[in-house]
């Protein structure tokens, strides 16, 4: 070790490297092919991508959060049903055109996640998780409880007449069909810039060891603050576009809106891609889009496959199927990090 | 030491863990540029100490004063931002990323160094801590030493005016251990203060002037190494935990 700094006149910072960056373009490439999806595949094909979509938007959500905060929520279906009902509320209620009440309600779902923000994030660990399940509940009952027509009670709602009235049927479909595709192309666009970003840095230190980013510097809650508020705008995002897909809604019970079993898909998405890897979220959206097209999509069995299979990935593959990759070959397929090179 | 000069001071610094007195009325401070050496008995207090001063933990009692403004209420991100550099004892990388990240980390939230500036920055603290070759190395694939080396070359990158730091020779050997002290040289002949906790006295002295002795939580003695070492009160502290080993 020597003690004077040796001048390195050729180090350079890399950011992009020629793998990464032929990847990212070939990632847009891919959005601009499926964004032609209705001129070139059945109803069928483009009701499959749709839920792949939003599976993708929730995964990388839910990553974001765990993956990058420490923070493992299991009430994110909170904002699902929030963005859900939003979109029933102002279309329904109010007239909106039902598109632009899903973008409000993405608006909205962002709104909301501050001041729940403000009291969850100051639990930790075990009581953050149990806070935001009762956050998710809280908001639940009270919509079961609203004696609003257009909300429905504990029945449920529909936006079936908003978007009858504008829209035949093939034209909401593929409007949603572009709608979840863009949702998902700009949410990913945004956590990229975001980890990209002065703040990324930061960030992967707080997933790291969040004592140890503090005691660098890092400002610890805002960082979480950030994940917190993009996360809800996300899946109230996601909570729309189940809403446009599926049309009704029910406030009450495990399989609705509000429901938990949207955050056993979640984390099930995230570990077995990689928490806290940028692309490993979207290889388990479509790991799970796979098990519940060709495997099985409901009842009880459905649940007991997910566990199976991500007990197994707890096991065999702690790091995911990504995360695994990534320790084997350092690689580095999107590029948020940093790479010195030219050092003699 | 001059009042006027006082970079860094605990004043009657008490901390307790449940019925355990761990700081029990602390007084320690750290001029501008002075190097100081804290030695004593293992569950004497000195990592406490340093996490009352880098603010990681509140103190039960007393004040923690930077540059003679109270920081006692100020959490540990701030001090960092402030100017409080700390290395943990056992090293805590950022395992995920690489070498060069961990340090940009520091380098971009800690001493608030954007762009270009803070690679050099960072660059720079790598090459001062013999870390250039690993720079792409993710953290968590490192050894001991340069574990070591990195949580020096992190807190470093944060641009202190004093860097707290807590056994970063522990568990290395005499040759590395000499590395870092020809490294902590360095340090403060840029005008750094350092406050450095070594159990390995022969290797502390080279790099301070002023040595403090902790047993009980409580400091026993504190000025020239030479005279801490041979105070009778410190040889004691020594020999009953040599006996207790
Ligand atoms: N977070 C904590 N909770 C409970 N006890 C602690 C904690 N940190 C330190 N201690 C206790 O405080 C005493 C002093 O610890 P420490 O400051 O680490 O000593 P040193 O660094 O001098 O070896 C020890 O008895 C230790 O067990
Ligand atoms: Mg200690």
């Amino acid at each position: 070790m020597s003690a004077v700094a040796a001048p390195a006149p050729a180090a350079r910072v890399e950011r992009w490297t020629r793998l990464s960056g032929g990847f990212t373009v070939l990632l847009a490439g891919l959005v601009v092919l499926l964004a032609f999806g209705p001129v070139l595949w059945s109803e069928n094909a483009l009701n499959n991508l749709i839920q792949l979509y939003f599976l993708v938007v929730l995964a990388v959500m839910w990553n974001a959060l765990a993956g990058y905060g420490g923070l493992v929520s299991v009430g994110q279906q909170a904002f699902i049903g929030i963005g859900a009902y939003a979109v029933v509320f102002l279309s329904l209620q109010h007239s909106l055109e039902p598109y632009l009440a899903m973008l409000l309600a993405t608006l909205i779902g962002a709104a909301v996640s501050i001041p729940v923000a403000a009291v969850v994030l100051w639990l930790r660990g075990g009581a953050f998780a149990i806070g935001t399940w009762v956050v998710a509940e809280a908001f639940a009952i009270l919509v079961s409880l609203d004696p609003n027509p257009a909300i429905g009670g504990g029945t449920g709602t529909s936006a079936l007449i908003p978007f009858n009235t504008r829209y035949t049927p093939e034209q909401r479909l593929h409007y949603t069909y572009w709608a979840s595709l863009g949702t998902a192309a700009v949410l990913l666009a945004i956590l990229f810039v975001l980890l990209r970003s002065r703040l990324g840095a930061s960030l992967q230190a707080i997933r790291d060891d969040e004592g140890a980013a503090a005691s660098v510097g890092v400002r610890v809650l805002l960082g979480k603050g950030v994940l917190f508020v993009l996360a809800g705008a996300g899946c109230a995002a996601a909570g729309a576009l189940i809403l446009a897909w599926q049309l009704s809604i029910q406030p009450l019970g495990p399989d609705s809106v509000f429901g938990v079993n949207w955050s056993a898909k979640m984390i099930f998405m995230v570990l077995v891609g990689g928490l806290g890897t940028f692309e490993g979220p979207i290889i388990g959206a479509i790991v799970l889009y796979l098990l519940q097209t060709y495997v099985s999509s409901s009842g009880v069995w459905y649940f007991v496959m997910l566990g199976a299979v991500a007990i197994g990935f707890a096991l065999l593959l702690p790091r995911g199927i990504w995360g695994t990759l990534q320790e084997r070959f350092n690689v580095q397929l999107l590029p948020v990090g940093y790479r010195l090179r030219g050092r003699a | 030491m001059d009042e006027g000069v006082k970079l860094l001071e605990a004043a009657g610094v008490r901390k307790r863990f449940g019925a355990l007195v761990v700081l029990d009325g602390v007084d320690f401070a750290v001029g501008a540029g002075e190097g100081v050496g804290i030695v004593g008995p293992n569950g004497a207090g000195k990592t406490t100490l340093l996490n009352v001063l880098a603010g990681t933990y509140r103190p039960d009692g007393g004040r923690v004063l930077f540059r003679g403004e109270d920081v006692t209420s100020r959490a540990a991100a701030r001090r960092c931002r402030l100017g409080i550099g700390r290395a943990h004892q056992v090293p805590r990388p950022f395992g995920g990323m690489t070498v060069f990240e961990n340090v940009l980390v520091g380098a971009g939230a800690g001493g608030r160094r954007r762009g270009r500036e803070k690679y050099r920055q960072a660059i720079d603290v790598l090459e001062l801590c013999a870390l250039g070759d690993l720079a792409n190395r993710r953290a968590e694939s490192l050894g001991l030493l340069h574990r070591k080396r990195l949580e020096l070359a992190r807190a470093l990158a944060t641009d202190p005016e004093v860097l707290l730091l807590d056994e970063i020779a522990g568990g290395l050997t005499e040759g590395e251990a000499a590395e870092l002290v020809v490294t902590v040289g360095e340090l403060r002949r840029r005008g750094i203060a350092i406050v450095w906790i070594e159990h390995i006295v022969h290797v502390l002295v080279q790099a301070i002037e002023r040595l403090v002795c902790m047993d009980g939580g409580r400091v026993i003695a504190d000025g020239d190494p030479d005279e801490v070492m041979r105070d009778a009160t410190v040889v004691d502290a020594y020999l009953g935990s040599a006996a207790v080993r």
